[in-house]
């Protein structure tokens, strides 16, 4: 077991040093609001010119992207105090630590590019226009949650945002991203898909025959492998003969992203969002960490070190990492960022407050939504004489 | 590559074209300007315009039902004699008149395209509508059933053909999980308006994993409707009803039906998904069928008739949910069932039929259920034990006479 922790740590601190030298780098151009920060690391891109390590940026932007993932963290945090409360039942799948890949990829995109993703859902929610309310009372399983109650932490989608979820089983989201893609090709709406799918999933078939599919066809198809290292409880280097994820799509091209630097994960998926709409798919892996463990029936450190965890959470921390960024360039004072954070953490407790006031679902719930109403299947009993349920 | 770019242009031509008539956003929602122009028929011979579910409920059980021959066709179009076509040919023209009314409507599945698809169901229709909207896939069921179903979740309609249903085991994870049960999970929030289709059964002698009858593996899936067509205007009816509602639907077709002759009328026409279909009324007793094994009741209904008995078939059509409302009629009528099906006997469709009457319509029944189903065998390849494996009008025969023996 001496080895895998070896392996391992060297393969995540191996960020630790550009981390230090990249603010040495830094250029403010004060008259214009316009930033420029280079990235941790350097793209690495499979088949493809990556682009380049040089992010443009402007204060409201770093401001908003601590101040989103500042948001997420604290929800995820209070999901899991909410867990061991057991208000919060089943799995719960924790976000916190990749929360940089879901609010890059906001910053790169609009809200009718399609985001379909897997369990781990929650902060991708929150950043393509989802509430806290929504959220928690979904959680909750309460009537005002974003699916009714009747879905659950695995199960959050938003239509109006471009969210398509949301999904239980590994791997079976990147085909219906894939569909999405080509409804978007057929519809010739100049719009994307990203399809997010986890180290672990990448061993499925599901994922070589979507990327054939994608790749014959050229659909806008943005395949992101959320790298972090553990699929469940199995390292990566047990998993996969070749952990490369990037390169594992061969024809399509593939790019490798620090997925812990917000301006890394945007200026990528930028990159991809026109590569995409010209070329066809390619696939972006995010370097990324989760800090809890697979869900929170896990505890996270049978498979990895405490000392791996907090390591990361010391030299790669996306909310630290754009805490630095903004007070090296006198965006905000360390005050107000500790000020946000208190707000931010009041405006969770708040909304946990008010997902507990929310009603159950009624019991005639039970049967709505199973069908579309008009197409004449409504849910009767058995003899069609006794309506059990009527649709809404 | 040009031909798949071809076809986009042809599609974004037709939406160019139709862009008045078309909002894209909405594109299942044309239906309601469409309500004008087609009329639902029902088992009974009554015609109405657009979908209303309220006159279902007033139907009485009619004792001169219509069977769909065409002196008995509905009265609107007793001037048209119809034409003559095959059960593909149905079924061609059935998905051809609705990707000509809805943009959105596509068809994906393997050598669908090019090839016309390995039962002709969609042959010509690519040089027709182009590549990218009668696609051709990859031999990659699950993701492509996958992404038909993405595709349906983001406003397409995409109907996916599986070569051979047995095929679709291969993407049951997507069509449990994701077809079935996006609608509920997210809220309402997706519909999923997809078709799953493809020919299902026995055949002659394809060998025990290509004549599998798996309508048995999906009956429990909640969210989705089963529909098994039998003839050739049921099978045009069921497409066109399949690809408008907004349900995902699987649609039976069976191997050895595809080439019956039938005569349809020349109108549009679109069936009732949920109804099950009165081939034959009679009193005694109450045979419950579908697909192929309509045929072998029919050719015992003769052997019956002769003897003295009158049974009165119903062929159910839909198998999920059952129409019990036009099953219990006749079981009210007659107080004998006899279920003859293909499917396997354990788990399978005539079970929970045997099942769903015995609960609700136990007090009518004077004999117990009977179920005919094939056996619980994969289907051999030899010809004679491939026979014995399906129900024979034969033994149809010998279970009414079993089970009208208390009227002798």
């Amino acid at each position: 077991m001496a080895l895998s922790t070896h392996r391992t740590t060297t393969t995540l601190l191996r960020y630790l040093t550009p981390t230090i030298s990249s603010l040495r780098h830094v250029s403010t151009d004060c008259s214009s609001s316009t930033i420029t920060v280079e990235t941790s690391v350097p793209f690495t891109g499979h088949n493809i010119d990556p682009p380049s390590r040089s992010v443009d940026t402007t204060p409201q932007e770093l401001m908003s992207f601590f101040r989103d993932m500042a948001l997420m963290r604290r929800k995820e945090i209070a999901a899991d105090s909410l867990y061991k409360a057991k208000l919060i039942r089943g799995f719960c799948h924790l976000y916190d630590g990749q929360e940089a890949v879901a609010v890059g990829m906001e910053a790169a995109i609009n809200r009718k590019d399609c985001i379909i993703t897997a369990y781990r859902d929650h902060c991708i929610f929150l950043g393509r226009g989802g509430t806290l309310l929504e959220s928690f009372a979904e959680l909750m399983g309460r009537k005002d949650g974003c699916s009714k109650g009747k879905g659950g932490s695995m199960h959050f989608y938003k239509k109006e945002g471009g969210f398509y979820g949301g999904h239980g089983i590994v791997g079976a989201q990147i085909p219906l991203g894939c569909g999405l893609a080509f409804a978007q090709k057929y519809k010739n709406d100049e719009n994307v898909t990203f399809t997010l799918y986890g180290d672990g999933a990448a061993n499925q078939g599901q994922l070589f025959e979507a990327l054939n599919m994608s790749a014959l066809w050229d659909l806008p198809a943005i395949l992101v492998c959320e790298n972090n290292h553990y699929g469940m409880g199995t390292a990566e280097w047990r998993a996969a003969k070749n952990p490369a994820y990037y390169k594992r799509g061969d024809y399509v091209p593939g790019l490798k992203v620090d997925g812990m630097d917000a301006l890394a994960v945007k200026q990528a998926c930028r990159f991809a969002k026109e590569h995409a709409l010209k070329n066809g798919p390619i696939i972006l892996e995010m370097d990324t960490y989760r800090y809890h463990g697979h869900s929170m029936s896990d505890p996270g450190s049978t498979y990895r070190t405490r000392d791996e965890i907090s390591g990361v959470r010391q030299e790669r921390d996306p909310i630290e990492r754009v805490r630095k960024l903004l007070l090296s360039h006198d965006i905000a004072s360390e005050k107000e960022l500790k000020d946000i954070e208190k707000e931010l953490r009041k405006e969770v407790d708040e909304a946990i407050a008010k997902a507990k006031e929310c009603p159950l679902p009624e019991p005639s719930e039970l049967f709505t939504n199973i069908y579309v109403k008009g197409s004449g299947a409504e849910s009767f009993g058995a003899d069609r004489k006794e309506v059990r349920a009527v649709l809404p | 590559m040009a031909a798949i770019s071809q076809g986009i242009e042809a599609t974004t031509a037709l939406f160019l074209a139709n862009s008045n008539k078309f909002l894209f956003s909405s594109c299942g929602s044309s239906l309601s300007e469409k309500k004008r122009n087609f009329f639902v028929v029902k088992s009974d011979g009554k015609s109405y315009s657009g979908l209303n579910q309220q006159q279902r409920r007033a139907q009485k059980v009619v004792t001169n039902a219509i069977a769909t021959k065409k002196d008995k066709a509905p009265s609107s179009t007793a001037s048209k004699p119809g034409h003559e076509l095959l059960l593909f040919e149905a079924l061609r023209e059935g998905l051809e008149e609705e990707m000509d009314r809805d943009p959105c409507v596509c068809v994906m599945g393997e050598d669908v395209g090019h090839y016309g698809g390995s039962y002709k169901v969609t042959k010509g229709l690519a040089e027709k509508y182009g590549d990218l909207r009668v696609l051709d896939t990859p031999i990659a069921e699950n993701s492509f059933t996958g992404m038909g179903i993405g595709a349906a979740m983001s406003g397409l309609r995409p109907i996916v053909e599986g070569m051979n249903m047995g095929f679709l085991l291969l993407a049951f994870n997507q069509i449990s999980n994701n077809c079935g049960m996006l609608h509920y999970t997210s809220g309402g929030q997706f519909k999923i308006p997809i078709v799953i289709r493809g020919p299902g059964g026995v055949g002659r002698q394809l060998g025990a994993e290509h004549s599998q009858r798996l309508e048995s593996y999906f009956q429990s899936i909640p969210g989705i409707q089963m529909v098994a067509c039998s003839t050739a205007y049921n099978a045009k009816g069921l497409m066109k009803a399949a690809i408008r509602s907004e349900n995902p639907v699987i649609l039976f077709e069976h191997v050895l039906l595809y080439n019956l002759k039938e005569r349809i009328p020349d109108e549009e026409y679109v069936l009732n998904l949920e109804e099950a279909e009165m081939v034959r009324p009679g009193e005694h007793v109450t045979i419950l069928t579908y697909s192929r094994m309509r045929y072998h009741v029919m050719q015992a209904a003769k052997t019956l008739v002769n003897k003295g008995y009158d049974p009165e078939v119903i062929d159910i059509r839909s198998l999920k949910p059952f129409d019990l409302y036009t099953i219990g009629n006749s079981v009210k009528k007659t107080h004998r069932v006899l279920i003859v099906e293909e499917c396997m006997r354990t788990g399978g469709i005539g079970a929970s039929l045997t099942a769903a009457i015995t609960e609700n319509f136990h007090d009518y029944l004077d004999a117990p259920i009977v179920c005919l189903s094939s056996q619980d065998v994969p289907t051999p390849y030899s010809g004679t034990l491939e026979e014995w494996t399906v129900v024979q009008p034969a033994q149809i025969v010998a279970a009414v006479e079993q089970l009208c023996q208390l009227l002798r």
